[in-house]
C-alpha cells in the first residue's frame, strides 16, 4: 500500500516546489523553486518534514485533491483554507497553521488564496520524480512533475502534525543594495526608485514582476550591458526605463543594466506580490543586508521552537482521538 | 570591497563578479573555461567555503556564495590573480555537428538577411555553413549556447519586435552570435533554420547539456524528409 493523494483537478497556478535547483546554472538551467522558501519550510516543519522537502506552491486556486489507501497528514501555509468532503457526506473546514490528517475515502478541496503566495506540505514532503537535483517545477524545460488530472502524488507516511502561529515576513520597504550597473543610471532614478512606489503589472509571472512607475533614465553608458549572470533579487531596468524584479525563474544570464539587488532576507516577500500591488523600496549597505539575514534566521528559529511548544502542552494522541487538530468528524477506517 | 578594483563588484549580498578585460571573443572564451576550471578545482579542495556554484560568462564570470557561511573578501586577491591568467592553450576543442534544415517555414528571416548582405538565400546559407563558430557562453535557457563569432557578411541586427515564439531548434542569428534555441520560447534574434537534434537531456544531472563552451560547430545541411524522419 503506497501513500499518495491523486489530483481531482489541479487547480491554477499551482506547481510542486522545493528549495530550488542548484549548481545547474552554468547550463543555463534556472534555480526555479518556491517564491517563499521560507514559507515552504514552515509549512514543511508542521509535519515534522526536512527543510528541503517538496510540497505544492499555490498562486491562484489550490488543488482538489484524494486520499488513497493510507491516510496522509497534511498542513497549509499563508493566507489560505480548505474543506474537506469526509466520506460520511458531511465537510470539514481546514485552516492554515493547524496539520490535519486527510483519511482514506477523503477529500480536500483547497480554496483560492486570499492574498500572496501559499504553500501545502504533505507527510514525508512530496516524493515527485527528481529533476537534475530537484523536484521544483520548471515548465519551459519540463522539468518537475506537472499537476494533471488524476496524476498521484506521492507521499510519505503520516507522522505527526503540529500547529503553529502563522509564520509571517517582515513588512516595510524592501531594500536594495547598489547593483552591478548603478553607473548606468542617473543620481534622479536611483532617488527616484526610492521616492515612489512601484506597482506591479499584470505581465509579470514566476521570471520576473515588471513593475511599472516613473521612468528610470539610463546615462550614456545605455540600458545594456555585456551578457552576463543574473539572479533572483536584481533589478534590471530595459530601455523604456520601467524595472524588472528578477523571480525565481528568472533566466541565468542577461545584458541588461541592473540599477539595484533585493537583500536576499526581503526576497521572500517578492514572492507575495500580485499585480496591482504596490511595493517600496530603501536603500541600505552590505552591513545592514547581511544583518537583517541574520535577524530573519533568529526569527525563524524563534518561530520552529513555538511549535514545538504548542506540540509538548497538549497530548498529541488525546488530540488525534478528539479530532480537535483537525477539526474533523469521524472519517473513514484506516 | 573595502578598496574597490573596478574588476569585482557585488551582485547583490549573496554573489560577486569577477569582470575580465575585452579581448576577442575565442581567446575570452578559452581564458574563461580556464579560470573556471581553476575555480572549480579550488571550490573542490575547499578553499572557497561557502562558494556555492559559479555562473561563467564570456567576459565575467559571477560567484554565488551563502553570505552567512563565505568571507568573499577574503577572496579577492585569488580571484584577482586568477584574472591575470592567460587562456590556457591545451584545452581541447570538440566538434559538435549540428544538422540544420533551412526549408522555407523554418527560416522566415532569411531572404531580410540575405537582401541586407546584398545576396540571396542559396549563398547566405553557403557563407553561413563555411563561417567556423565556437561555443562562447551558456545561459538564458537550459542548454542555450552562445555561439560566435560570426563574419561580417553573416551578421544581423536583432529584429525590432521578438516573436512571442521561437519553436525549440530555431537556429538564429543576432549581431555576430548565432544559437540554437532548445526551447520554444519568446526571441528576437533572426530565424534562418531549424535543428532536429536536442540540446538538452535533463536524465543526465552532471552534464545535462550537448554543447558545452569551446566545442566548435559543425553544421550540416539536411533536407525537409531527413528533418522529418529524424528520430526523436
Amino acid at each position: 500500500m503506497s501513500f499518495a493523494l491523486t489530483i481531482i483537478d489541479p487547480g491554477i497556478a499551482t506547481s510542486v516546489q522545493d528549495q530550488g535547483r542548484f549548481g545547474l546554472r552554468r547550463f543555463g538551467v534556472p534555480q526555479a523553486g518556491a517564491l517563499d522558501p521560507l514559507l515552504l519550510r514552515a509549512v514543511n516543519h508542521l509535519l515534522g518534514n526536512p527543510p528541503g522537502s517538496a510540497g505544492l506552491e499555490i498562486l491562484v486556486v489550490g488543488p482538489t485533491l484524494a486520499a488513497g489507501e493510507r491516510p496522509i497528514a497534511l498542513a497549509l501555509g499563508g493566507e489560505i483554507s480548505g474543506e474537506i468532503f469526509c466520506s460520511d457526506g458531511s465537510r470539514q473546514n481546514v485552516t492554515a497553521w493547524h496539520g490535519f490528517v486527510l483519511r482514506p475515502g477523503e477529500r480536500i478541496r483547497i480554496g483560492a488564496v486570499r492574498r500572496g503566495t501559499a504553500y501545502l506540505a504533505v507527510s514525508g514532503g512530496l516524493q515527485t520524480e527528481f529533476s537534475l537535483g530537484s523536484r521544483s517545477t520548471y515548465r519551459r524545460a519540463g522539468l518537475g512533475t506537472a499537476l494533471t488530472e488524476s496524476r498521484l502524488l506521492p507521499c510519505g507516511q503520516a507522522q505527526d502534525h503540529f500547529t503553529a502561529p502563522p509564520w509571517q515576513n517582515e513588512t516595510g520597504a524592501i531594500r536594495l543594495l547598489r547593483g552591478p550597473q548603478h553607473r548606468h543610471f542617473t543620481d534622479e532614478a536611483a532617488a527616484i526608485l526610492v521616492s515612489h512606489p512601484y506597482r506591479v503589472a499584470s505581465n509579470s509571472d514566476r521570471m520576473g514582476l515588471r513593475l511599472k512607475g516613473p521612468i528610470l533614465n539610463h546615462t550614456s553608458l545605455g540600458a545594456e550591458c555585456a551578457t552576463e549572470a543574473v539572479l533572483p533579487g536584481l533589478i534590471q531596468v530595459p530601455a523604456d526605463g520601467q524595472p524588472i524584479l528578477l523571480l525565481a525563474d528568472s533566466q541565468t544570464t542577461g545584458g541588461y543594466a541592473k540599477i539595484a539587488a533585493v537583500i536576499s532576507a526581503d526576497l521572500p516577500r517578492l514572492g507575495h506580490l500580485r499585480a496591482g500591488d504596490s511595493l517600496d523600496f530603501r536603500w541600505v549597505e552590505r552591513e545592514e543586508a547581511l544583518a537583517a539575514l541574520a535577524r530573519e534566521r533568529d526569527r525563524f528559529a524563534l518561530w520552529q521552537q513555538r511549535i514545538g511548544r504548542a506540540f509538548a502542552a497538549i497530548d498529541a494522541a488525546a488530540l488525534y482521538g478528539n479530532n480537535l487538530i483537525s477539526g474533523m468528524t469521524a472519517g473513514g477506517d484506516e | 570591497m573595502t578598496a574597490p578594483d573596478r574588476r569585482l563588484d557585488w551582485l547583490g549580498d549573496s554573489a560577486m563578479r569577477l569582470e575580465l578585460p575585452a579581448g576577442d571573443d575565442l581567446s575570452d572564451s578559452r581564458r574563461m573555461r580556464h579560470i573556471c576550471h581553476k575555480l572549480d578545482e579550488m571550490m573542490a579542495a575547499g578553499q572557497l567555503p561557502g562558494l556555492r556554484e559559479l555562473v561563467p560568462a564570456l567576459r565575467s564570470i559571477t560567484l554565488l556564495f551563502d553570505p552567512q557561511q563565505a568571507d568573499p573578501e577574503s577572496w579577492r586577491d585569488r580571484l584577482l590573480a586568477l584574472a591575470e591568467d592567460g587562456p590556457d592553450q591545451s584545452l581541447g576543442d570538440r566538434i559538435r555537428e549540428i544538422p540544420v534544415c533551412f526549408d522555407g517555414d523554418f527560416s522566415p528571416d532569411l531572404s531580410n538577411l540575405a537582401a541586407n548582405t546584398g545576396t540571396d538565400g542559396r549563398t547566405f546559407i553557403d557563407r553561413f555553413l563555411a563561417a567556423p563558430v565556437q561555443v562562447l557562453m551558456l545561459g538564458f535557457l537550459p542548454g542555450f549556447a552562445y555561439l560566435g563569432s560570426l563574419p561580417s557578411h553573416c551578421q544581423a541586427p536583432r529584429l525590432a519586435t521578438p516573436r512571442a515564439k521561437m519553436p525549440a531548434g530555431s537556429v538564429a542569428i543576432a549581431g555576430s552570435q548565432c544559437a540554437v534555441y532548445p526551447w520554444e520560447s519568446p526571441g528576437g534574434w533572426n530565424l534562418i533554420g531549424r535543428t532536429p537534434i536536442r540540446l538538452f537531456n535533463k536524465a543526465d544531472p552532471t552534464a545535462p547539456v550537448w554543447l558545452r563552451p569551446g566545442d566548435r560547430i559543425a553544421w550540416r545541411r539536411i533536407d525537409r524528409a531527413t528533418f522529418d524522419s529524424w528520430p526523436a
